[in-house]
């Protein structure tokens, strides 16, 4: 299949870009969350 | 006597509330990221070994089902931030700048996958990287405008004054929308025209027809939850800021 190239690099492209995306977001999401617990009171509370 | 009642936000205003928005979208977050996932990894796997390939394109075909996706993401995308920021604009609602500000680069980066996707469709199926196509140049446009909004919203010292400047930007882009669609139709361009309409039957094989279907319904569910997880953490972030800025203040009083 001579277009194989073609075919691999953009699933490549379309997988790895939004991929990357996503893991940046959970990442700076957590990041984010941990920090807030740290020092917002209201995080520490039990939720009722 | 009767007595006195606070009287209910609007519908809209509801969600401008960031804590409501945290629990809400807490829930909702693991739905569209599991989904996203599963549809995309179905569509993805039926498109690349089970779809069949095109008697003309061969298996350059396949592209189809990430570039459309990304096409289709690239352009609802900015509709969606032309959307935040005339909200923005009209009702200054607290999340819609933020939500513009992160449908920003994750909008940009879906135009350049469906950009460059569409290039290594090009070569193999008109023998050309890049032609200055109608179709081509104006989602080109919009890649761009995608980077314009996202210097302009941070260009300025004061952030609401960068919301604003974003959000009239967007807006007077939307009208580069309507020429990505009918830009097939208006002009005589080597980019096909649409297989795929709302008012009459696609004009596509139904075994190339689900494989995309899945990708594209996937890849919005992966969109709106990149979105999500950036929004939920630009929300976290602001609370962070006030928080340190008033612990600071008290302790400057203190002092």
């Amino acid at each position: 299949m001579t277009q194989l190239p073609y075919v691999a690099g953009a699933y490549a492209l379309g997988l790895l870009i939004p991929g990357a995306f996503a893991i940046a977001a959970w990442a700076r999401m957590r990041t984010a969350a941990r920090r807030l617990a740290a020092i917002d009171p209201r995080a520490r509370r039990p939720r009722r | 006597m009767s007595a006195s009642v606070a009287p209910r936000p609007r519908s809209l205003h509801r969600f401008a509330n960031p804590g409501r928005f945290l629990r809400l979208s807490e829930l909702v977050l693991p739905w569209l990221a599991t989904g996203g996932l599963v549809l995309t990894g179905i569509g993805i796997v039926w498109g690349l070994f089970f779809s069949p390939a095109d008697w003309q394109q061969g298996d350059a075909v396949r592209i189809m089902y990430v570039h459309v996706p990304a096409a289709w993401l690239a352009s609802a995308g900015y509709l969606a931030l032309a959307l935040c920021s005339a909200i923005s604009l009209v009702w200054r609602h607290p999340l819609a700048d933020l939500a513009a500000v992160e449908i920003g680069p994750v909008g940009a980066a879906f135009a350049a996958v469906c950009l460059a996707s569409g290039s290594l469709w090009g070569r193999p199926t008109w023998g050309a990287w890049w032609v200055w196509d109608a179709r081509l140049t104006s989602v080109l446009v919009l890649f761009f405008l995608y980077l314009g909004h996202i210097a302009l919203v941070r260009a300025f010292d004061s952030p609401e004054r960068g919301y604003r400047a974003g959000a009239i930007l967007a807006l007077v882009g939307v009208v580069d929308l309507p020429i990505i669609k009918f830009s097939v139709v208006w002009w005589n361009t080597l980019h096909q025209p649409a297989t795929i309409t709302l008012t009459g039957a696609p004009t596509m094989y139904i075994a190339m027809l689900w494989p995309l279907l899945f990708t594209t319904i996937g890849y919005t569910l992966g969109f709106a939850a990149i979105v999500t997880a950036r929004l939920r953490a630009a929300v976290m972030e602001r609370r962070i800021r006030a928080l340190l800025m008033a612990r600071a203040a008290e302790a400057e009083n203190v002092a």
